[in-house]
C-alpha cells in the first residue's frame, strides 16, 4: 500500500509526495496541523492541507526570508517575528551574536508544539534567552508597539485563513509604526505563476508603496511551493537593499549558509518580466 | 402535526416536496433549476429549487391553515407572544401593519420624533395623525435618545384620544426606553403600545439585554429577524400580544402584502427562529464577549469613544445594548461618516454607517475575535495617520412640530417650491431632517415657523448634513399650494 500527500497547486495541478509515516494530527483551533514523515522531502509540516515546511527545502526559505535584510543592516538588534511556529526563522536569527531580542508572535501554539516534537529540525531554538515567544493575533501584537524594532519578519500562511489579517494595509501600517526610522520589513510574499493571490498581492504591492518609501520584491526558488518560484517582499523606511548591502561585513560575520550568498543578493532582486509586470515592482 | 421548537414546518415541507419530484406547471416560471441557466449557476440549484409558490402542502402566508400557520405559532411561542406572523415585505411592512392596526384615519398616534420613514409612510397610508414626542439628545454624542417619560407623560395628557402610542426599542445606536413603564402608562389611557424593535430580535434570546417589548407586555412588535436574528434580508416577524386580534392584524398585513410570499424567506425564518430558540444565549454571550473586548480596546486606542451603559441615566437613555458598537469620533477631529468612508475605501473594512459624530460596527454570530483585531487596528491606523484636532458640533435644539395638515393630506396636496425664507407661515409639503442628531425639523404637513427657518439656516452654517429636500442646497423648499 503507498500512502501520498497531494497539495492543489492550483485547482487543476497537483503536488504529490508519498508518505512514510504520519506523526502528528490535530485540529487546534485556528487549523488542521499535520506532520508527516515523507520519502523524498523528510519531515514536512501542513496547515489545513498546505505544505508550510519540509526539511530538505526548509533552509532555502528561512535563508531568505532572515539573511537578506540581516546583510543590508547588519546592525539589527531587536527583531519581530510573526508567524514562524516551525522556528526556522528564529533558528537563522539566533545565528548572529549582535541581535539583542526577539520577539515571536505565533498566534497557534499548537504548531509550535508539535514541531518542537517533530521537527526538531527548525524547532532548535525556542530555547534562546533572546527569544521570547507570545501566542496571539500578531495584528494585535503590532498594534501596541511603537518605534521598537529594527527588522519585522513576516513568516505567515497564506492570506485567505488565519494569515488573512498579516495581509492587510492595517496590519502593514501598525508594522510602520512598530519599526524605527531605519526599520525594514519582510514578508512571505506568495508566487504569482498561479493565479489564484496574484490579485492579492498585487494589492499588498500597492499598499506597501503607500506606507513605505522603499519597497521591493524578491525571489527564491522553492521546490515544495507553487511553482517553485516564491517571492518575498522588502520594505523600508531607509535601507535600500541593493545600494545599502553590506556585503564584506555580513561575509566578515562568518555565518555559513547552504542557499544565500551577497552575490544572490543583488540576484534575488533581478525579477522575471511577468512578475515585475503583474506587480508593478522592482522598477 | 404536533410541533414543537425542534421543528421548521415549512423548511420540513420544503425538503419534502423536494424529494417528490413533483411536476410544475404552475409559477415561478424559471420551475427549479431549468429556466435560466445562469441564474441557476449564480444562486444554486437548491436556491432555485426552494424558490416555489404557494400550494397545498406548503400552505398560503395569505390564509395559512398548515406549516406556515405552525411556524407562526412555533415563533409566537418562541418570541413569548400570542400571536406572531411571518414577514416577508420587510420590517416596514410589520410598523406599517401595526400601525394600520391600531389606527384608523383620523385617530392620534403618539410617537417619537425620531421614528423610521416607514411609520410616517404608514401614515400617509391610513391617514391617522402623529403626537410627536422630543426623545432628546445625548449632546456630547450628538445621537437621539429614547422616550423620556415626563415628555410621554405630557403629551398623553394633551391627547387622552390618542389610540397608540409607538416607540423604536432600541434605537440605530442601542438606546432603549422604559417599556415596562411605557406600557403600563399607555395602558393606563386606553392606549395600545406598539414597538419598532427592528434592531432587537436578539433581545428575546440572550442574556444580559435590555427587556424586549413582549416581555415588557407591549401589544405589538414589528422585529427584523434578518438584522440580529439571522434569516435572509427582507424577512420579519410582526408579534402580537394582549387583546390585539390576530383575525383583524391578518386582514390589514393582506391589504398590502404581497399574494406570492417567498418560501426562501420563510424558510429562513422558520430556521433562524429554531436555531435563536436553542443557540440564543450561545449566540448572544459571544456577541457581548466581542463587542466588550472591541469597546475595550477602542477605548484605549484614545480620541475614540466608544459608549456603553455608562451613558444610561434611567429616562430616555433608559438602557443600552451592549451587543452594538457604536463609537463617537469627534475627539479624533474625523466624522463618522469619514472614518466610515476611509474604513471601506482604504481598509476593505464595511460598516453599518456613519453620521456626522459616530459610526456603528454590527458585530453577530458571524463575526469572530479575527475581524474585531482588523477593526480595531485600523482604526488606530486611522487615528495615526488622517487624526485632527476635534471640530465643534452644532448644539440641537428641539422645536416643537406644529402639525397643521396629516401626512396623507400633506402628501396629497399640490404643492410649490419657494425660497426657505419665503416658506415661514406656510406648511411643508416634505421632509427636512438634519445629521446629527437625525430627527426631522419639519415633517410633511407641519408649520414652517422663523425659528425653523433660523435653525435649518443655523445647522447648514454648522455644516451638518441636511437631507430631505429635493433641492440639494436647501436655498428652496416645497409648500403646500393652496
Amino acid at each position: 500500500m503507498e500512502l501520498w500527500f497531494s497539495e492543489y497547486h492550483s485547482q487543476y495541478a497537483k503536488f504529490s509526495i508519498k508518505v512514510k509515516e504520519e506523526l502528528f494530527n490535530k485540529k487546534s483551533d485556528y487549523q488542521h496541523v499535520v506532520i508527516m514523515d515523507t520519502f523524498e522531502f523528510g519531515r514536512v509540516l501542513v496547515l489545513d492541507g498546505y505544505l508550510m515546511v519540509t526539511e530538505k527545502d526548509e533552509f532555502i526559505y528561512h535563508d531568505m526570508i532572515v539573511h537578506v535584510s540581516m546583510a543590508v543592516n547588519p546592525d539589527a538588534k531587536r527583531i519581530l517575528v510573526i508567524g514562524a511556529g516551525d522556528g526556522g526563522s528564529i533558528r537563522e536569527l539566533c545565528r548572529y551574536s549582535t541581535i539583542e531580542h526577539i520577539d515571536m508572535v505565533e498566534i497557534d501554539p499548537m504548531v509550535v508544539e508539535a514541531c518542537k516534537q517533530h521537527l526538531p529540525r527548525t524547532a532548535c531554538s525556542f530555547d534562546d534567552p533572546r527569544v521570547h515567544l507570545y501566542f496571539e493575533d500578531g495584528l494585535k501584537f503590532v498594534r501596541r508597539k511603537q518605534n521598537e524594532y529594527d527588522l519585522i519578519l513576516v513568516d505567515s500562511t497564506d492570506p485567505f485563513g488565519p494569515g488573512e489579517g498579516l495581509f492587510t494595509r492595517e496590519f502593514y501600517g501598525n508594522c510602520y509604526k512598530a519599526l524605527n526610522d531605519r526599520g525594514i520589513l519582510v514578508n512571505q510574499h506568495e508566487s504569482t505563476f498561479y493565479d489564484e493571490y496574484v490579485d492579492k498581492m498585487r494589492h499588498v504591492q500597492h499598499m506597501l508603496k503607500e506606507i513605505f518609501p522603499k519597497v521591493y520584491v524578491y525571489q527564491a526558488h522553492i521546490p515544495t511551493y507553487p511553482s517553485g518560484h516564491w517571492l518575498f517582499g522588502y520594505a523600508s523606511k531607509y535601507y535600500d537593499p541593493i545600494k545599502d548591502l553590506q556585503a564584506a561585513r555580513w561575509n566578515g560575520l562568518g555565518i555559513k549558509t547552504k542557499y544565500y550568498n551577497t552575490e544572490l543578493h543583488l540576484g534575488c532582486f533581478a525579477l522575471p518580466n511577468y512578475v515585475k509586470e503583474l506587480l508593478s515592482c522592482n522598477e | 402535526m404536533n410541533y414543537t421548537q425542534q421543528n421548521t414546518p415549512i423548511h420540513e415541507a420544503l425538503m419534502k416536496l423536494r424529494k417528490n419530484r413533483t411536476v410544475h406547471f404552475d409559477v415561478p416560471g424559471h420551475k427549479g433549476e431549468r429556466g435560466i441557466p445562469e441564474l441557476t449557476a449564480f444562486l444554486g440549484v437548491d436556491c432555485l429549487k426552494t424558490d416555489v409558490n404557494s400550494m397545498k402542502p406548503l400552505d398560503n402566508l395569505i390564509h395559512p391553515v398548515g406549516v406556515i400557520k405552525a411556524a407562526e405559532e412555533l415563533a409566537a411561542e418562541a418570541f413569548r407572544a400570542k400571536a406572531a406572523f411571518l414577514m416577508v415585505n420587510g420590517t416596514t411592512s410589520a410598523v406599517q401593519a401595526m400601525i394600520m392596526s391600531t389606527c384608523k384615519a383620523g385617530d392620534k398616534i403618539i410617537m417619537p420624533r425620531n421614528v423610521h420613514r416607514s411609520s410616517i409612510n404608514a401614515l400617509v397610508v391610513c391617514g391617522a395623525i402623529p403626537v410627536y414626542v422630543n426623545p432628546g439628545v445625548n449632546e456630547r454624542l450628538g445621537i437621539p435618545l429614547g422616550m423620556p417619560m415626563e415628555e410621554l407623560e405630557a403629551a398623553i395628557e394633551a391627547n387622552p384620544d390618542a389610540k397608540a402610542v409607538m416607540v423604536n426599542n432600541p434605537t440605530y445606536y442601542g438606546i432603549c426606553s422604559n417599556l415596562p413603564q411605557i406600557v403600563k402608562l399607555a395602558h393606563q389611557h386606553n392606549m395600545k403600545v406598539l414597538v419598532d424593535e427592528a434592531h432587537g430580535a436578539h433581545f428575546y434570546f440572550g442574556d444580559g439585554l435590555p427587556i424586549s417589548a413582549m416581555d415588557a407586555g407591549a401589544d405589538m412588535s414589528a422585529v427584523s429577524m434578518h438584522k440580529t436574528g439571522g434569516s435572509l434580508t427582507q424577512s420579519s416577524f410582526l408579534l402580537c400580544n394582549n387583546d390585539i386580534d390576530p383575525s383583524y392584524v391578518r386582514q390589514i398585513i393582506n391589504l398590502t402584502q404581497t399574494t406570492s410570499g417567498s418560501y426562501l424567506l420563510m424558510a429562513s425564518l422558520d430556521i433562524a427562529r429554531k436555531y435563536m430558540y436553542f443557540n440564543g444565549k450561545e449566540v448572544v454571550r459571544k456577541i457581548l464577549e466581542l463587542s466588550e473586548y472591541a469597546r475595550g480596546e477602542i477605548n484605549r486606542l484614545g480620541g475614540y469613544y466608544a459608549f456603553s451603559t455608562e451613558i444610561v441615566d434611567k429616562n430616555a437613555t433608559f438602557d443600552f445594548d451592549r451587543t452594538k458598537l457604536s463609537v463617537n469620533t469627534i475627539e479624533i477631529g474625523l466624522a463618522g461618516i469619514e472614518v466610515y468612508d476611509l474604513l471601506r475605501d482604504e481598509y476593505d473594512i464595511q460598516l453599518e454607517f456613519g453620521d456626522i459624530g459616530n459610526f456603528l460596527a454590527v458585530i453577530s454570530a458571524g463575526d469572530r475575535l479575527f475581524e474585531i483585531e482588523r477593526l480595531i487596528s485600523a482604526l488606530s491606523e486611522i487615528k495615526r495617520i488622517y487624526g485632527k484636532e476635534r471640530v465643534g458640533m452644532l448644539s440641537h435644539e428641539y422645536i416643537e412640530p406644529e402639525v397643521v395638515f396629516t401626512p396623507q393630506k400633506a402628501f396629497y396636496h399640490d404643492k410649490k417650491s419657494v425660497l426657505l425664507e419665503d416658506s415661514i407661515g406656510h406648511i411643508a409639503g416634505e421632509f427636512v431632517m438634519c445629521y446629527p442628531p437625525g430627527i426631522p425639523i419639519l415633517a410633511p404637513g407641519e408649520r414652517i415657523t422663523k425659528e425653523i427657518v433660523e435653525y435649518i439656516r443655523y445647522a447648514k452654517e454648522k455644516g451638518s448634513s441636511i437631507t430631505g429636500p429635493k433641492d440639494m442646497n436647501i436655498e428652496y423648499i416645497n409648500i403646500i399650494d393652496f
